[in-house]
Parts: C-alpha cells; sequence; structure tokens
C-alpha cells in the first residue's frame, strides 16, 4: 500500500520540485537526443520537445528527479506538461502520447519509491504534470470570426482522458491540471478525470493550478483568481493554486484571495521572480526562500514548490524553510446542508 | 478574520457571490427567444452582432445573471446557443456576468455547458421524465461544474399547487443531496410562477401558493434556493406595461419576504415597489395574495384606463454620449462599445476631412490609451481584443473614404507575416496580435508554430510582405530571434522585424538582436502597441523618423544596459580605497623592496647605437601591424602566413641595416629617478615639487592603483621611495630620411621605415629599462635575462605608460615633461591632444616595487572623476573630457 498524498498534506507543508525545462536546459541537447532511435525517422524537427526525452533520454529525466528529491521535494511532477494529442500535434507525435506520459510516469515513480526507501519517514510521490495545451476553449484567434474556437470541449476531453489514463497506468500518486490560462479548457480536463476515474476504476487525488498572467490580476482568459476558484469548486479538489507567470511577491494577493475561500489544499509554485530583460531567471534560492517566508507566516499554503527558472538549489531553500512549519488549516468541505 | 460563507458562489470573468444581505438576484431575460419576440428575429435572421448588444443592455441595466435560451422550433438551438455564447465571451463586459443556459432540451443544455468557463446556472432540470434520467443529468452538469434549476415538475407533471409543488421539490432535493452528493448550494427550486388574473377560478391561487412553498423551502431544504419566470405572472396584462411593471414588482416584495432569492425579471421593466400607486398597488396586491373574490374585475377595470402609457423607459448610461467627439471615440475604444462608433465616425470625419488623420489622430490615440491601461493592469487581454474590433469597425467605415482618396489604386494597408519561432510552440500572444492587425486592415499571413527562420524568410519573399513579425514565450526562442535577424541581414532583407511574446523585451532587443542587422527591429510588448508601431513603420511620413527614433533608443537602450551592468558590480571609490588599503597592509616597503638609486636626477643618452638596440625588438607587434597575427618567432613557420611573414622580416631586416648604415633616425633618451611618497592615490615628488595623480581599480574583484607601488608617507623602515621617468625618441630623422620613398610614390617602403621606427622606439624603451635596473636604479645588478625574457617582462619592475590601460590620463604627460624638461633635452614635443612628436617615441614611469604589475583600470565611477578633478585642481568637465573613455556616464562633448 502506497503512503497517501492527502494524509501526508495534512501534517505537513509538501515541497513540489522546481522547473523541468530550465533543468532539460542545462544539457545541451541535440536533435538526435531527441529523435533517439525510435524517432530517427521522424519527418518534422523534434528539438525542443522535451516531453519527447522521456523516450529517448529517459536518463536525463531521471537524474533531474534524483535531484529534486535528494533536495528534498516530496513531490516531483511527470515530464508530460505538453503530452497530449493536442500539444504533441505540432510535432506530429499524436501516436506517441500514451507512451510518453506511461513511461515518464514509471521514472518518476522509480525515481520516488526509490527515494521513499532511503528516507521511509518522507514518502516521495509523483504527480502527472497536465498542462493547458497549447489551444483555448474560451479566445477566438480568428480575427473575423470571435464566435470561432480553435479546440472545442469534447476534443480536450478526449485529448485530456487519455494522457490522465496513461499517467494513471504510469502509477502517479495524483494529477496536477497546471498553467491554467484558460479555465475552460481546466474544466474540460476535470471532465476528463472523472471520464479517466470511470474507466480506471478508481480515483486519485486532482490538483489545479492556475496562471495569473499580468498585472491585471487575471488569467489570460480573463477570470479574477476567485472567479477561476469558483469555476473549478465542482471538483471534489486535493488543492488549487497558481504557478508561473510570477514570482512569489506578485502571486502573493491572488494566493490570498483563494486562500481565503478554497475549501481544499492551496498550493503555489511561483517563478524565481520575474524574468530580467535578457528572459533569464535571477532570483536565487535565498531569495526566493525569503518572499516565500511570507507565505507561511499568512498561513496561506499546503504546497509549495518552484516553477520557471527554479532550481534544486532553489526547491532545498524550500524545503528548508518549511521544515516544521505548519500547513494552511483546510476549512471543512461543505457537506451538510446546515451552513 | 473568517469570512462568511457565500450562500451561492458563480463566476462568469468575476465572481457572483449570494448572500444573505444580497437580497436578490437579477436574472436577465431578454435574452430569450421564448420570451423576447426582438431577440428571436435577430437569431432567426442571423443578426448575433445586435443580439449581442441585447445581452449588453441587460447587463448594462443591471442583470447579475444572463438568462440565455434558443427554445423555437425553426431553429438549430444547440447551434445558436453556442454560436451566441462564443460570441458573448468575447465580451469582456458582458462576460464577467455567469451564464444561465437555459433550454427544455438536454442536448441544448450540454452544448451550452460546453461553452462557458465560468461556473453559471443550468435552467432547468425536473423529474419528468423519472429519477433515473434527473439522476443522470445532476451527475452530468456536476461534472461540467455549474449550479441548476429544478422545477416542479414530474412524472405526473407541473405543479400546479401548493402540496405537489413542496413534494416534488424535497423529493429532488434528498436526491441529489443524498444519492448525487450535490452542495445544497447549488441547488435552486423553480416552484412555478403561473399567470394570475386569468379570469379562471384555479388560477386565483397561483402566486399565493407560490409565496408559500418559497417559505416552506426555505425553512425546510436547507441551503437551496428559491428562483422563478416573473413575467409570467402578469401574462394577462400584455400590452399594459404600467400594470405588468406593478404586478412584477408587487410579487417580487412578497416572493422576496417569502424567501424568494433570485428571479428571471427584465431589469429595465421593473418599477419601484414604492413608486406604484396606492390605488393601482392595492389592486394588483388583491389578485396576487388572493384578497377579494372580485380582485381580478377590479384589477382589469383599472387596468382599461392605463392602457396606452408607456411603462418605466429603460435607462442606460449614456451620458458619455454628450461628451465631444474625440471622447466618444476614445471611450468607445476603451470600453470596447461598437454601437455608436461608425457614427461617431462619421462626425469627426467631416470635421477631420482625412480619413488617414482620422486613423492617425483619434483612433490611435485611443488605442494608444488602451495599450496604456493594458500596460498597468487596468484593461486585460479579452478587453484589448474588443476594443481592436471597434477600431476594425471604425477603420471599416473610413475604407471607402480611403479608397477614394487614393483614386481606387488604395490596396490593404500593408503585409504582416506573423510566425512562432522554431522550437516554440506558443502561438496565443501572436494569434491576438494577428487578430488585432486584422481588424485594422491588414493583410496578415500567419506561419503557425515552430517554425525554422528559413521558412519564415522564404516565405516572406513569396509573399512579398512589408514586415516580418516574431513570437516565443520560451527563453531558447530568444535566440531564435536573434538567428532570424542575422539571416536576414545575411541575404540582404531590410523589410522591419517585429518581436514579440512573453519573455522577449525593450532591452533584449535592442542589445542582442537589433545589432545582428541593418533594417528596423521593433520590439512590441503587447498585442495593443502592433497597430500604432506597423502603422508608423508603413506610413510614409512616418517611416523614416519612426525607424531612426527606435534605433535611437535602442542605442540608449545598450547604452544604459551596459552601464547598469557594470554599475551594478563597481565599487564606491571608498570602498575601493579600503579594499585596498587592506592588501597594502600585506606590502612590505623597506630597502630591500624600496632601493635607493645609484644615480639620481635627470640624464641624458643621445645617440644610442640601433646596432645595441636591433637585439632587444620585439617583433610580434610588428607582424600584428601587417595584419599577422601570431606568436613571434613561431609564426615564421606556420602553414598559412609563414611564407609571407618570412619574407616581411627578409625586406625589415634589410631595411634596418640600411637605416643602421645610414643613420636613418637619431635615438635620444631622457629619465630620471625621483624621490617620491605616495598619498592616497598621488605620488608626491620630490617632497612636493610636483604631484602625479593615479586612478584606482573600481571593479569588485581588483582595486589597485599604480600609486600602490609607492611607500606611503610616513613608512617606518624608509625615508623616502622612488619612481623613475623617462622618455626615449627614435624618430629624428625618420621623415627626411622617408622623403625619397614619397617621391617614388613607395608605400611600402615608407610604412615599413615608420614601423620599424617605432619598432627601435620600443626596443629603445626595454633597452633604457634595463640598464636603469642594472646601472642607474642598480637594484637588478646581476640580472641576465635574454631577448624573449626580456620582451615577456620577467624582470622586477615595470614601466607604464601615461594614456594606457593603468593610467589613462594623458595630461599626466605634461608633468613628466615638465620633470624631465623632455623637450629641451631631446626634442621631443606635445601636441594640443598630448601625443608625442615625433611619433616613434615611448615616455612613462618606471616602478620598482617586486609587486609592481601591470593592470587594466577599467571603467570608474562618477565618484571617482570627482575626487580626480578635485585632485588635479580642474574644472570637472574638463576631467570628464580627458577620462571620458573610461567614464560610465559620458559627458555630452566627449573629446576627440
Amino acid at each position: 500500500m502506497r503512503p497517501d498524498i492527502v494524509q501526508h498534506s495534512a501534517q505537513r507543508i509538501l515541497v513540489l520540485d522546481g522547473a523541468m525545462g530550465t533543468m532539460i536546459q542545462r544539457h545541451t541537447l541535440d536533435e538526435a537526443d531527441f529523435r533517439g532511435d525510435r524517432f530517427a525517422e521522424h519527418p518534422s524537427p523534434l528539438k525542443g520537445n522535451n516531453d519527447l526525452l522521456a523516450l529517448t533520454r529517459p536518463d536525463i529525466l531521471r537524474a533531474i528527479h534524483d535531484a529534486y528529491f535528494e533536495a528534498g521535494a516530496d513531490i516531483v511532477e511527470t515530464n508530460t506538461f505538453s503530452s497530449t494529442t493536442i500539444a504533441q500535434a505540432d510535432y506530429g507525435l499524436e501516436s506517441a502520447v500514451w507512451d510518453l506520459n506511461v513511461t515518464s510516469a514509471e521514472i518518476a515513480r522509480a525515481a520516488a519509491d526509490f527515494w521513499t526507501a532511503q528516507t521511509p519517514d518522507q514518502p516521495r510521490f509523483v504527480a502527472g504534470s497536465v498542462g493547458p495545451t497549447n489551444r483555448t476553449a474560451s479566445i477566438s484567434p480568428d480575427v473575423n470570426d470571435p464566435g470561432y474556437r480553435a479546440v472545442t470541449f469534447r476534443e480536450l476531453v478526449h485529448a485530456y482522458r487519455e494522457q490522465m489514463e496513461a499517467l494513471m497506468v504510469g502509477g502517479v500518486d495524483t494529477l496536477l491540471i497546471e498553467t491554467v490560462f484558460d479555465t475552460l479548457n481546466a474544466k474540460a480536463a476535470l471532465f476528463a478525470a472523472e471520464e479517466a476515474f470511470d474507466s480506471q476504476g478508481r480515483r486519485i487525488p486532482i490538483m489545479v493550478s492556475g496562471t495569473i498572467t499580468d498585472a491585471s490580476g487575471r488569467t489570460l482568459s480573463g477570470q479574477t483568481a476567485e472567479a477561476f476558484w469558483i469555476s473549478m469548486s465542482h471538483a471534489p479538489l486535493f488543492s488549487i493554486g497558481l504557478n508561473c507567470a510570477l514570482g512569489a511577491e506578485q502571486l502573493t494577493p491572488y494566493l490570498e484571495a483563494l486562500s481565503a475561500r478554497a475549501h481544499c489544499g492551496i498550493s503555489a509554485h511561483p517563478n524565481a521572480g520575474l524574468p530580467n530583460e535578457m528572459g533569464e531567471y535571477e532570483q536565487g534560492p535565498d531569495a526566493m526562500a525569503m518572499q516565500l517566508q511570507a507565505f507561511l507566516d499568512k498561513g496561506l499554503v499546503n504546497i509549495l514548490g518552484g516553477c520557471c527558472g527554479t532550481t534544486p538549489e532553489h526547491i532545498r531553500a524550500i524545503a528548508e524553510l518549511v521544515r516544521g512549519k505548519s500547513p494552511r488549516t483546510i476549512p471543512s468541505h461543505p457537506t451538510s446542508a446546515s451552513t | 478574520m473568517s469570512r462568511q460563507r457565500p450562500l451561492l458562489s458563480l463566476s462568469g470573468l468575476e465572481p457572483l457571490w449570494v448572500t444573505p444581505e444580497s437580497n436578490f438576484v437579477n436574472i436577465g431575460e431578454r435574452t430569450n427567444v421564448t420570451g423576447s419576440r426582438k431577440f428571436l428575429r435577430l437569431i432567426q435572421e442571423d443578426r448575433f452582432e445586435e443580439a449581442v448588444e441585447v445581452a449588453r443592455e441587460q447587463v448594462e441595466g443591471g442583470a447579475q445573471i444572463l438568462d440565455v435560451n434558443m427554445d423555437e422550433g425553426m431553429l438549430d438551438s444547440a447551434a445558436s446557443m453556442k454560436r451566441f455564447l462564443n460570441l458573448i465571451a468575447a465580451e469582456p463586459d458582458i462576460a464577467r456576468i455567469p451564464v444561465m443556459i437555459d433550454s427544455s432540451k438536454w442536448e441544448v443544455i450540454e452544448t451550452g455547458l460546453q461553452c462557458v468557463q465560468g461556473k453559471g446556472v443550468v435552467n432547468s432540470i425536473s423529474l419528468k421524465e423519472g429519477e433515473s434520467e434527473f439522476m443522470r443529468q445532476a451527475g452530468s452538469i456536476r461534472r461540467y461544474g455549474a449550479a441548476v434549476i429544478v422545477m416542479a415538475f414530474d412524472e405526473q407533471g407541473q405543479a400546479d399547487n401548493y402540496d405537489r409543488r413542496i413534494t416534488i421539490c424535497e423529493r429532488a432535493y434528498r436526491l441529489l443531496v443524498e444519492q448525487g452528493g450535490w452542495d445544497p448550494r447549488d441547488i435552486i427550486f423553480d416552484p412555478n410562477i403561473f399567470p394570475v388574473a386569468t379570469g379562471m377560478e384555479e388560477h386565483r391561487r397561483n402566486a399565493l401558493d407560490f409565496f408559500e412553498a418559497t417559505r416552506w423551502i426555505r425553512e425546510n431544504l436547507h441551503g437551496a434556493h428559491v428562483s422563478g419566470g416573473v413575467s409570467n405572472v402578469s401574462f394577462s396584462f400584455r400590452g399594459n406595461p404600467v400594470v405588468r411593471e406593478a404586478m412584477h414588482s408587487a410579487f417580487l416584495f412578497h416572493g422576496i419576504k417569502a424567501g424568494m432569492d433570485m428571479g428571471i425579471v427584465n431589469p429595465t421593466m421593473l418599477t419601484v415597489y414604492d413608486d406604484i400607486p396606492n390605488d393601482l398597488l392595492e389592486r394588483v396586491e388583491d389578485v396576487l395574495l388572493d384578497r377579494r373574490d372580485d380582485a381580478t374585475e377590479r384589477l382589469i377595470d383599472f387596468a382599461e384606463g392605463l392602457k396606452g402609457q408607456a411603462g418605466t423607459v429603460a435607462k442606460k448610461d449614456d451620458a458619455w454620449r454628450n461628451e465631444p467627439v474625440e471622447s466618444r471615440i476614445s471611450h468607445a475604444l476603451i470600453k470596447g462599445i461598437a454601437e455608436h462608433i461608425e457614427t461617431d465616425i462619421e462626425e469627426i470625419f467631416h470635421q477631420i476631412g482625412s480619413p488617414l488623420k482620422v486613423i492617425e489622430g483619434p483612433l490611435m490615440d485611443g488605442m494608444n490609451v488602451v495599450g496604456d491601461l493594458f500596460g498597468a493592469g487596468k484593461m486585460f487581454l479579452p478587453q484589448v481584443v474588443k476594443s481592436a474590433r471597434v477600431m476594425k469597425k471604425a477603420v471599416g467605415w473610413l475604407t471607402p473614404h480611403l479608397e477614394a482618396a487614393a483614386e481606387g489604386t488604395r490596396q490593404k494597408a500593408g503585409k504582416v507575416l506573423l510566425a512562432t519561432v522554431k522550437g516554440d510552440v506558443h502561438d496565443i500572444g501572436k494569434n491576438i496580435v494577428g487578430v488585432v492587425l486584422g481588424c485594422n486592415d491588414y493583410d496578415v499571413i500567419d506561419l503557425g508554430v515552430m517554425i525554422p527562420k528559413e521558412k519564415i524568410l522564404e516565405a516572406a519573399l513569396e509573399h512579398d510582405v512589408d514586415i516580418i513579425g516574431l513570437s516565443g514565450l520560451i527563453t531558447p526562442s530568444l535566440d531564435e530571434m536573434v538567428d532570424v535577424a542575422r539571416e536576414m541581414e545575411a541575404r540582404g532583407m531590410d523589410l522591419p522585424l517585429l518581436i514579440g511574446g512573453a519573455t522577449t523585451s525593450k532591452v533584449h532587443t535592442a542589445v542582442k538582436i537589433a545589432p545582428q542587422r541593418s533594417g528596423a527591429v521593433v520590439h512590441v510588448n503587447d498585442a495593443s502597441r502592433a497597430v500604432p508601431v506597423v502603422g508608423q513603420l508603413l506610413g510614409n511620413n512616418s517611416r523614416e523618423g519612426y525607424i531612426l527614433g527606435v534605433a535611437e533608443d535602442q542605442e540608449k537602450v545598450r547604452t544604459h544596459y551596459a552601464r547598469d551592468r557594470q554599475r551594478k558590480t563597481l565599487l564606491p571609490l571608498l570602498e575601493a580605497r579600503r579594499k585596498a588599503g587592506s592588501i597594502l597592509e600585506g606590502r612590505i616597503f623597506d630597502s630591500n623592496h624600496c632601493p635607493t638609486p645609484a644615480s639620481t636626477g635627470v640624464q641624458v643618452l643621445r645617440d644610442m647605437a640601433i646596432s645595441d638596440l636591433r637585439p632587444v625588438v620585439d617583433w610580434a607587434p610588428f607582424f600584428r601591424s601587417w595584419g599577422l597575427h601570431g606568436k613571434y618567432p613561431d609564426l615564421l613557420d606556420d602553414p598559412i602566413i609563414g611564407e609571407e611573414a618570412k619574407k616581411l622580416k627578409v625586406d625589415a631586416e634589410a631595411m634596418l641595416d640600411r637605416m643602421e648604415a645610414e643613420k636613418a633616425v637619431r635615438c635620444h633618451a631622457v629619465f630620471g629617478i625621483l624621490p617620491a611618497l605616495r598619498e592616497e592615490d598621488d605620488v608626491v615628488i620630490n617632497d612636493g615639487d610636483a604631484r602625479l595623480h593615479f586612478l584606482r581599480q573600481q571593479s569588485p574583484k581588483a582595486h589597485a592603483s599604480l600609486a600602490d607601488f609607492i611607500a606611503p608617507a610616513g613608512s617606518p623602515h624608509l625615508e623616502t621611495d622612488h619612481i623613475g621617468l623617462f622618455c626615449v625618441t627614435a624618430g629624428h630623422g625618420l621623415e627626411e630620411w622617408c622623403v625619397p620613398f614619397r617621391e617614388d610614390d613607395d608605400d611600402y617602403s615608407e610604412i615599413m621605415a615608420k614601423a620599424l621606427a617605432d619598432r627601435l622606439a620600443e626596443a629603445a624603451a626595454e633597452w633604457l629599462h634595463r640598464e636603469v635596473r642594472m646601472k642607474y636604479w642598480g637594484y637588478a645588478k646581476g640580472e641576465t635575462l635574454d631577448n624573449a625574457a626580456l620582451i615577456s617582462e620577467k624582470y622586477r619592475g615595470i614601466r607604464p605608460a601615461p594614456g594606457y590601460p593603468a593610467c589613462p590620463d594623458h595630461q599626466e604627460k605634461m608633468t613628466l615633461w615638465q620633470l624631465l624638461d623632455v623637450e629641451k633635452h631631446i626634442g621631443v614635443s606635445l601636441t594640443e591632444s598630448l601625443a608625442m612628436w615625433p611619433a616613434s617615441s615611448v615616455s612613462g614611469y618606471y616602478f620598482a616595487h617586486p609587486d609592481a604589475r601591470y593592470f587594466g583600470l577599467g571603467k570608474i565611477l562618477p565618484d571617482q572623476l570627482e575626487d580626480y578633478a578635485k585632485r588635479r585642481d580642474q574644472p570637472l568637465d574638463e576631467a570628464a573630457r580627458w577620462l571620458s573613455p573610461i567614464l560610465l556616464d559620458r559627458p555630452e562633448h566627449p573629446a576627440q
């Protein structure tokens, strides 16, 4: 019987891992690394399709997972942010999606089990990363027709369901629907999760993490943080939170808004500050931890990690920061009518 | 702080929280084909744009939820539902409130649920077809995430009395909460509002039963809400708005008292309860509350007298329509209101006269405000897109005039090619730019995502575009953009390049991309800026000035960037001195390290023999001056340049032979070793005769000043330290000796002679330095170094020259000239810009301390400039002029 992530999160603040892309970029990979033997003859370029490394350079992924676990992460994310038929269509790799998800999940699972064996009092978990795809269900890309949509709810459900089933087969502990910039996409993902649970005959906890894209305090599709929470609240979520686009400091007011309302766990995995003008994330582990301290002082979070630009050193600083700190108290789920 | 948990939470773009204080939630009803003939007609005639305006009126009129119903036999209801919901999703001022998906057909409801990102309400489901279908639909709605209205309707039909109402509602409630796991707060009952005053006996209690059932539901079915379609109640008074409005208001008054907390009403067709005339109110309430047997007749009689009177006129906030036309246009763009834009554009067009000036003036001004608001986080993307659509309408109206102005030759405003660069699949921002440009009459060719640079450039040529726009979100895309720019330059494509996307920046564009090419590169930080930028780039009158402005701006950005990077790291002078101080504490200044010279005072050596100098010539710089780079003598055997180098060397040696034999140049030297002590960064000569001023490194890692190699005043083991000064020349006679070459147009020989004279001057400096070390200063009497070791400076001591990296101020030469009387002794003079004449001359200092090393000063901060000017007792701007190459902030008029 595997340890239960929900149970563990009640006892302490769980630490999520940091950036995957930033770590992959440290290796100078060329087209051949991405192709491996399996895709050597693939007709279009594959360099930059990071998710593909599960099949062609699993050693790199394992090493990154190990580095985060070693740094103190409780949860690592699978390298499957773009492993849907919709996102992989850009590379002509729709047919590889099942394998991408199963294999990525297995790689992360093996790493988690290894580290759980090393530190039995700190069991490690795997979150199946479910990205937003690169299409928006709420915004028209067509100049002449604001009513047009490049992707439908049904298409999204279909793509997400395949990904989620494969992630479950590969052994993830939880699904992390993340970097939500269009809430309708995320609603399709939640819908798909229920279908995946039906077909797999079991449920696993769901985490949702949205993205406030700019100073307007809205998601890309225009929702405020509160409206985003309300739109997600029908699902029995393990956690809701925010990631990407902003650094810890900029994220605070929106996290407070969520924390004040949500009757599930709160997660945050901000970027290492805002990118500088050269597109680089400069915020170091200590500076980031200093800003995250405010989250703890305000009792805002149950799960804390990093997004773009964060490294094992950031995660190490976060793990040290949260050690011994109490997680946010989760208001009881409204099951009775007597409120 | 505990926050009260809402009784119901819904969302559009913004939250709607129903709380005990909310009183009553208005549900807008006009976007309903069954209730509004106007709306039905618009949908039937495919006039969706106007149909969207109906929705906007509802929101502006105060609706908090928007009911949308497309149930009409002649319509494809599901398709109409989808289209309408997608359209209003693009209208942020409408989409901010939650949607109520209203249909009796499950297929239509499900279609609607797939279109809304917020948490809306389904209107409605019921037990009409039994429990299993009811539960199936309810389960599905939960997965989509919506609240639900349950009609008081079961297998037997619609509940038409109090008992049936409460029985059905209780049954549905238990099924949903106990079996379906519903949060009761997401359940809204509609216990059926039926018409009253119909003349039929069984309708008399219709309103009263509703009120009573409502009270029971609110008391017994905890958490659930009650809603209803209010206008039904007045059905028999169609055509009599005064009575209908009074009935609606009175019905709501009593319904709300009973616990009805939301309702479908036309918020623009409501009167205020207290404003209803008493006589009318009394008759209306008699009917609603079934207070008299003749209530219906009395109301009908009374109503006859009110027929034809207008009801409440819809109130809309149209105050902005009274503003001047420019403000109206700006308002319409910012608020995304398309309704009056054509009228306003027509008006301003007649004022201004030129369609182009309308676009470049008021329309662009408006779009700039939109850009500013977006940048400040006061607008969000869907609103910007909305503004662009208003712009499109405005430009659309102007287009025929634009064409007329161009006598029919006018085509599209321009062609823009857009692409997300290779390795990047993000295209949302790029798509929005495409939409915004398209709305402004530009032809947009969108290549999509992950486009290799070759394909981008080929497509640009094939489509003959005017501008290329690159987009990217991830960091590696930045490098890819640099590559595209470089490739454009290589192919000689000079059309403007736009750069956009989340990680791009003005600075990256200026520092990394723009320098790659001669054509314009413009960073467009958000979609709202794309139109003005493209407009400027393609305008015949504006193009040149705009590009020049951008280039100037980018040059400034680059300077600032370089400066900022250095400023971030440079230390304040005092800190640099403090850090140097701790190094100096460990430096030994005693008679070993600061030897007393064997002979002091100024000495002159005239006519040094060229034969003495030739062995110490450093040949590497000679070959470098001919473009042959490499280590000497290895470069003579280099497979590529070796041949050429050997030939040159042979010619050089031959000419040196001639120079030596013919005494082509005369080599003189003057030098002096003078008592000196350090005071801060100055070196004081001869107890105050003169003062040499040195500068100090301000880098975080190095803090040296040449002054540090001289013992400070008050050193315990030393009376005084010394510094050497020298000037050598090998230039006298050179010009005359070169005359025959000039007469023969023999450039090669003339250049060769001058290069060799330079080498001889350097060799003289090297030779003299050795003489000084071994003889005149005498601290290295036993030195035995071969030529190579001399050249690589393996000896003790250095001889830096004013104007070179460690001491960059040429002004110090003047002190040197004065102390050595150089001009008198060896005839070398200083020009106005402090260059030496003859040019083949070398001057400098001697430092004898074993720690003395060469270094580059690097840049200095303004604090050191100020300090330096003070030490030299010269105006700040004059000091700045001489030091400009090492200043971070260059003065307005740099030297040269």
